[in-house]
């Protein structure tokens, strides 16, 4: 399935995946997955617990590598190569539970993670605050995460959903197009997650977005397309509205997770 | 950024620590004139470059190496040979072998480090084991460049080191290490304030997250590995310009895993860290087991209670207010606290003791029976010293153990502590 009507040009998926699968051991996780993703639009991958949607981060962010099939970002193939490469190509992810440098400062955090992107790469001949452009970058992010009070803070000593902004502030910092989300509100309050999602949104305007998400009311605010992932097999890939009523999405997704979709995700909080 | 500007006041005070340490080096040879003590000196010097180059890899970069000695010991080799090539008339002033030294530490890092950096942790540790087992190995079977057990030698005032100047006299060579101490210094502390010295601390923490932020963690370590072997090479060669033989043990992995024990002694979490770590370094090795024949068995117990009771280390200790909290401990309960010193003192005298007396049961014709501690003099064959040192240890570790259960009385927490200051 594919998100767009065939014969558009390649050019307009910022990510495409053909005949991608995945087996740990004798289980297949990822059945033949084909997915495009066009350029600026905003996907959630929802699908039962078990269902294969980190995995698929996975293999597009390099983490794993698929046993079949082909990914491409814009028009290089990305399916096998070292994350640190993919991330060069513009792909950035973020994961599930928070994965910073703990005994870093939040400012160090941000600096390392714009590194790259400006052109600094492995340098030690030059002192890191003497780096302007570095320095008003991390800032302006650390501003816009709303988390300059705590500039100074090592990241281990933040709360949760501080943890929670950093990850997202280091995801987005180098600027890349296209971004993987995991689960980013996952074990956020109501409200929380209400003020994530708007920055979330205001951050990541223009580029091409992937959602990983069990509340559905997050997927509606985020999303304008639904992937279905049931046991590594794509069910359903449309409007959110479309999905929500499709029957095979509802006897899937329900008979799993026993909830129903509009309620207000599942019970995380 | 916002980049506040700092008056020159501001400026100097923060470099506080710098102005005492560069004074320390400039005004230790009035206090300290006699050979001996500038031969001390030079050790130091040298030993700090060496444990800040291994805390590139331990505290900087959560590397945990036990081939250190690899690269020190090819600077010191380096530096032999190129002695023993100057006497033979090669123009080159003696000031620059250090340099040269460390030039060849970075190229063998360079192609060893392309091994031991491709895995972290665990895996990084043995390699580093392995490859530092291996070059020993084959130091010993090649004698004619390593010397064997015995080693090459040369001297160091053969020729001029820079004009006329030569490096016989122990204060030369002082004024040689303290320059390269201090610059080996500035520059290692410089390279913890650069991007790369940075990202070395993101690969310790999380090498997973650097790859997604498009840095190869691998080349990250890869890097930071022949940096530090580089300066580990300039000590190597300034331990050979100091002793003027170099022997196969210069590359042992008991002489990185010295290294790696005093490192850690000092603080590897502080900049400053190793350098007390180097300091204990040489009184241990050079003054305090010249003292006793159990001087290794105290600094095992010794890096035992630090590393349990200081997991920073002695500077990490008192970088985290250790000193102001035993201030606080001092003021507020002033019987309790003089009570724990004095049992721990009675515990402590009472094993010292102890042990003193067996090693001179063991070693009664070297040794001789008295021990002289203190006030007191203790036969080792009498049986009221024995039992005079026995209760002094147990009533001293007895009474320990009742004034610590009380946890209040010892250890308030911090929050108590900002409460009532």
């Amino acid at each position: 399935m594919t998100a767009v009507p065939a014969g558009q040009a390649d050019g307009a998926f910022a990510l495409r995946l053909r005949g991608v699968c995945k087996n740990y051991g004798k289980t297949a996780v990822i059945r033949d997955l084909d997915l495009s993703v066009a350029r600026g639009s905003s996907l959630a991958i929802i699908g039962p617990n078990g269902a294969g949607k980190s995995t698929v981060f996975d293999l597009i962010s390099g983490r794993s590598k698929p046993d079949a099939g082909a990914i491409w970002l814009h028009d290089q193939r990305i399916d096998g190569r070292p994350t640190h490469t993919i991330h060069r190509l513009g792909l950035s992810r973020s994961f599930q539970v928070s994965q910073l440098f703990t005994r870093l400062s939040v400012i160090d955090n941000l600096r390392c993670a714009v590194l790259w992107r400006m052109g600094y790469r492995y340098m030690f001949w030059r002192a890191l605050s003497g780096l302007r452009d570095v320095n008003q970058r991390a800032t302006q992010l650390m501003e816009q995460i709303a988390l300059t009070p705590q500039r100074d803070t090592l990241a281990q000593a933040l709360t949760y959903a501080e943890q929670r902004a950093l990850e997202f502030g280091i995801t987005i910092a180098g600027g890349a197009d296209v971004i993987l989300l995991d689960e980013p509100t996952a074990g956020m309050g109501r409200g929380e997650t209400q003020r994530f999602i708007e920055l979330i949104r205001c951050l990541t305007r223009g580029k091409t977005v992937l959602t990983v998400e069990h509340d559905m009311d997050v997927v509606f605010e985020l999303a304008d397309t639904v992937a279905v992932l049931v046991q590594g097999e794509l069910i359903a890939l449309d409007s959110p509205q479309a999905v929500r009523a499709d029957p095979r999405v509802q006897q899937a997704y329900l008979g799993a997770a026993a909830l129903p979709p509009s309620a207000g995700g599942h019970g995380v909080c | 950024m916002t980049v506040t500007t700092r008056s020159w006041r501001q400026t100097a005070l923060r470099a506080g620590p710098w102005w005492l340490y560069g004074a320390a080096w400039l005004l230790a040879p009035l206090f300290f004139p006699s050979s001996f003590s500038l031969g001390l000196l030079s050790q130091i010097g040298i030993g700090i470059i060496v444990c800040l180059s291994y805390n590139i890899l331990l505290g900087q970069g959560g590397m945990l190496s036990f081939g250190h000695a690899v690269y020190s010991g090819a600077g010191a080799y380096l530096a032999i040979h190129t002695l023993r090539l100057l006497a033979d008339g090669w123009p080159v002033p003696v000031v620059l072998v250090p340099l040269a030294g460390g030039l060849a530490a970075v190229l063998l890092a360079l192609v060893l480090g392309w091994v031991s950096t491709r895995k972290a942790g665990m895996p990084f540790a043995m390699i580093t084991l392995g490859i530092g087992e291996l070059v020993w190995a084959i130091a010993l079977m090649a004698p004619s460049v390593f010397g064997g057990e015995v080693g090459i030698s040369a001297d160091r005032d053969a020729r001029p080191a820079l004009g006329s100047w030569t490096l016989g006299p122990a204060l030369h060579l002082y004024a040689l290490v303290a320059v390269y101490t201090l610059a080996c210094t500035g520059l290692m502390y410089g390279f913890t304030r650069t991007p790369l010295g940075r990202l070395l601390n993101a690969a310790r923490d999380n090498p997973q997250r650097l790859g997604f932020l498009g840095f190869d963690p691998r080349m990250v370590r890869y890097l930071a590995f022949s940096i530090a072997g580089g300066f580990a090479g300039v000590s190597g060669a300034l331990t050979a310009l100091q002793v003027e033989v170099v022997g196969a043990d210069m590359l042992s992995s008991q002489r990185a895993g010295t290294y790696l024990l005093f490192t850690v002694l000092g603080g590897t979490s502080v900049f400053a860290g190793p350098v007390v770590g180097a300091v204990l370094m040489v009184f241990a090795l050079a003054v305090f087991s010249a003292w006793t024949q159990a001087w290794l068995l105290y600094l095992g117990l010794g890096f035992g209670l630090v590393v349990m009771f200081m997991p920073g280390g002695i500077a990490g200790w008192f970088a985290a207010g250790g000193l102001r909290r035993a201030g606080w401990q001092l003021r507020s309960r002033p019987l309790d606290s003089l009570l724990v010193v004095l049992a721990a003192w009675m515990a402590a005298t009472g094993w010292v003791a102890m042990v003193e007396m067996a090693y001179r049961l063991q070693l009664r014709a070297v040794m001789g029976e008295r021990v002289d501690f203190f006030f007191w003099q203790l036969q080792a064959a009498s049986a009221t010293s024995w039992l005079l040192c026995g209760a002094a240890a147990v009533c001293g570790m007895f009474a320990l153990a009742r004034l610590l259960r009380a946890p209040a009385a010892v250890a308030p927490s911090n929050a108590a502590m900002e409460r009532r200051t």
